[in-house]
């Protein structure tokens, strides 16, 4: 691609005015691109200055033939859908090469009103509003790029000129960097700002759903993942019994919702792309810290994907504890996230109010035009034309997302809706009898042998000084509850069953529990990471919590927890311990 | 206060704001331990190589390879025009391959490991099956997309000859209309856009 048509064709700048007008205004835009206090002085910004500019427009129009009118001649599906990167043609970069071409590609191949509307838009030089009002402070910045490049043939100039950091930064600043090949029409404030706002309604759910899973793991009894992190947790409460549903429907929100944001993540980041192979890299300290926070932000957002969809489909090729690295990726993200958010909110709100969301719904293919250039430097300095409209691609994001939901949406509903999740582990089906339900870990997975499960099994309760050991048919002669009890798992399944138990409150009497603070579930598997979990008072006296026997009028198969699995309402799936061996009760 | 704006590059509110930023990440390190971080036996198993790794990847190789494709299909579009294949472009065509090939990319991105039998072993072990079906169900996927693209085009270029003939005077012949070339052509202008 090193020759793409529009590599590189800078602006020739005989004389240095254009160059240096053009800097100008580039860096002291950047200079309010946070705090979108320039956009006024960017319309406005107009005289002397913009002289240069006609010049240049008329250096386009008049341009010599090049190689870009024979290669764009009959284009009619040049412009760039999903943007592109080229290596830079370094012979096209001198600053001053007078004799560079300059046609540029846009220039010859967009439609006359394409052309037009561009000129127009052509970013003018904007005053930086902090220092418009002081001429001492203005000056030094505005004589660097004349002098620097006059410099540049004066080694000891040079270094007189590097004795100070700003004037390096101005050094850097002020080069003529060579424009980048990004050329679809449609990328620019407003639709990045469409696409951040989806992220920024969204993103929060999957942020706190994810951390009250942590909540829901039990950190009062050490049971949370990972254990032990400081302030960095949401405010710390007993999970909730009522209703049953809830831990389905967080981490069901939580996985799903993650997944469905896919795409436009994925368009977000297309959306900003040219930011992160601009030229110069940074343009000062603040753009240098800000690059530094948002690999945070990226790097968050793409490493709680990563982990995310690997750990749902048993990936575990990442080698780390899931558990850990989400954790701490998410507060990393966090970080990021809410720092660029305070950070361009207002460019955000701006953006969207530049245009309205029905005008851009009425506007097709032929009639979409680039955006006018901004401080944002998000629109391409030569757009080509378009192969999407704006609607079209807002639409594909769109579909794109509503595609992902139908193939993950089944693993949390069941029911019908379960085999349209037909990529996914937990959208494929056991069968049709009563315990082909989803399992989670297979009996031989966690490594019990026959002794273990066969008639001898009895079940161990200890409350205080009582112990009490009880074989299967004699808690099957005490009194059974069924209940509707969900499966819900934190890799965002979940499975509605009937099961039918003894009721633990029961069990907690029949050992002369009173007053009970707490209980310790045990299982006799031999492999597993939940091999014992305490679960609160409120929990174990619940009515529909059950030491479940037998689920939809049958026993339990081994795979299910036979002989006695715990079910409870609103807890995560990995709680509801399969193969119990003991029920330790604690009283306050 | 100017003079730290014009050497920093931005109001005093940004540097405060990313402050707090690096002070949060700062004490996630600080609460985790920096060795939670790295793995000193297996380095690519570290989360902070997957962390940066992830955007890495995102930026320097994802992103360049949708981007060349793109740029394959479009200027391999152009290249056939003339070429008598292309007589009846008139509708172009490039949303309908984009559209099912980012239909591909994106089930492949999110399901491979079902797909590739990545993680066989505690598939099985988590559920009692084995991933042989994800690769078959994914191929019949995608040729569903190609098929409903391709179908979906067929019909756009059908009603598209249609409009055109009945916009013609009714002598003319039965030639489709030669491919229109601006995009501020009346023709294209009459056919709803296609994305």
């Amino acid at each position: 691609m090193t020759d793409a048509p529009d590599a590189a064709a800078p602006r020739p700048a005989p004389e240095s005015a254009p160059g240096e007008e053009q800097s100008v205004g580039q860096r002291s835009s950047h200079d309010k691109d946070l705090f979108g206090r320039d956009s006024a002085s960017v319309a406005e910004g107009d005289g002397p200055e913009s002289a240069p500019r006609a010049g240049d427009a008329v250096l386009e129009e008049d341009g010599s033939p090049s190689r870009s009118d024979v290669v764009d001649a009959d284009s009619h599906t040049v412009a760039a859908g999903a943007g592109e990167v080229s290596v830079e043609n370094p012979a096209a970069q001198q600053p001053d090469a007078g004799e560079s071409d300059p046609a540029s590609v846009a220039g010859d191949t967009a439609a006359p009103e394409d052309d037009a509307a561009r000129r127009r838009d052509d970013p003018k030089p904007a005053v930086p509003p902090l220092t418009d009002d002081s001429d001492t402070v203005a000056e030094p910045s505005r004589a660097a790029p004349s002098a620097s490049r006059s410099a540049a043939r004066h080694p000891l100039e040079v270094r007189e000129r590097l004795l100070t950091l700003g004037s390096a930064i101005s050094l850097l600043r002020d080069y003529q960097w060579p424009q980048l090949p990004f050329r679809s029409p449609i990328r620019g404030p407003w639709l990045t700002s469409v696409f951040g706002a989806v992220l920024l309604a969204s993103l929060p759910i999957v942020i706190i759903t994810g951390l009250l899973s942590w909540i829901a793991y039990g950190p009062r009894f050490g049971q949370a993942m990972p254990g032990h992190v400081g302030w960095l947790h949401l405010p710390v409460f007993d999970w909730p019994t009522r209703p049953s549903w809830l831990y389905r429907l967080t981490q069901g929100v939580h996985v799903g919702l993650g997944l469905i944001l896919i795409p436009w993540v994925l368009a977000k980041l297309w959306s900003v792309i040219p930011k992160f192979f601009q030229l110069p890299p940074v343009r000062s300290p603040a753009q240098a810290v800000e690059r530094i926070s948002l690999l945070t932000l990226v790097g968050g957002i793409l490493f709680e994907i990563a982990t995310g969809v690997l750990n749902i489909q048993y990936d575990y090729i990442f080698g780390f504890s899931f558990y850990t690295a989400h954790y701490w990726g998410a507060w990393v993200f966090i970080s990021g996230f809410v720092v660029h958010v305070a950070v361009k909110l207002p460019t955000m709100l701006r953006s969207l109010r530049s245009r309205s969301f029905r005008s851009v719904l009425g506007t097709n293919r032929a009639h979409t035009v680039a955006e006018a250039r901004d401080e944002t430097g998000l629109v391409a300095a030569h757009p080509g034309p378009a192969t999407i409209s704006r609607r079209g691609a807002i639409g594909l994001v769109a579909g794109g997302s509503l595609f992902a939901a139908i193939l993950t949406i089944g693993e949390t509903t069941g029911g019908f809706l379960r085999r349209t999740a037909i990529l996914l582990p937990r959208g494929r089906s056991y069968g049709n009898g009563p315990t082909d339900f989803q399992i989670n870990r297979t009996a031989a997975a966690a490594g019990l042998t026959p002794d273990q499960y066969s008639d001898g099994w009895q079940l161990k309760l200890t409350g205080g000084a009582n112990r009490l050991s009880l074989s299967r048919p004699q808690l099957l002669a005490m009194e059974q509850h069924t209940v509707d009890l969900p499966i819900a798992c934190v890799e965002g399944w979940s499975t509605v069953q009937t099961w039918t138990g003894v009721r633990l409150r029961d069990l907690a009497a029949a050992v002369g529990v009173q007053h009970m603070e707490s209980a310790r579930v045990k299982s006799f598997e031999r492999f597993g990471a939940f091999t014992s979990v305490q679960f609160t008072a409120d929990q174990m006296l619940h009515p529909d919590s059950l030491l479940a026997l037998r689920v939809n009028g049958v026993d339990l198969t081994l795979d299910h927890g036979f002989p006695a699995r715990i079910m409870m309402p609103a807890i995560p799936g990995v709680h509801t311990t399969k193969w119990v061996e003991t029920i330790k009760f604690r009283e306050s | 206060m100017r003079r730290f704006a014009r050497f920093y590059g931005a109001h005093p509110l940004h540097l405060l704001t990313m402050m707090c930023c690096f002070a949060l990440w700062l004490s996630v390190i600080v609460v985790a331990g920096p060795q939670t971080f790295i793995n000193t036996h297996v380095w690519w198993q570290s989360i902070a190589v997957w962390f940066i790794g992830a955007a890495v990847l995102h930026d320097m190789l994802l992103f360049p390879l949708y981007a060349l494709a793109d740029l394959s299909l479009r200027t391999g579009l152009r290249a056939m025009r003339g070429l008598p294949i292309s007589r009846r472009t008139a509708v172009p065509i490039v949303n309908y391959v984009r559209l099912p090939v980012l239909g591909t990319g994106l089930t492949f991105l999110m399901f491979f490991p079902g797909i590739i039998k990545q993680g066989a072993f505690f598939y099985h072990n988590a559920t009692g099956m084995t991933q042989d079906p994800f690769l078959h169900r994914w191929l019949l996927l995608v040729a569903a997309m190609f098929g409903t693209s391709a179908l979906a085009y067929a019909l756009r270029l059908a009603l598209h000859a249609r409009r055109t003939r009945t916009h013609l005077a009714p002598r003319t012949t039965h030639q489709p209309q030669p491919p229109v070339s601006t995009s501020a052509s009346p023709t294209a202008s009459i056919v709803p856009d296609s994305e």
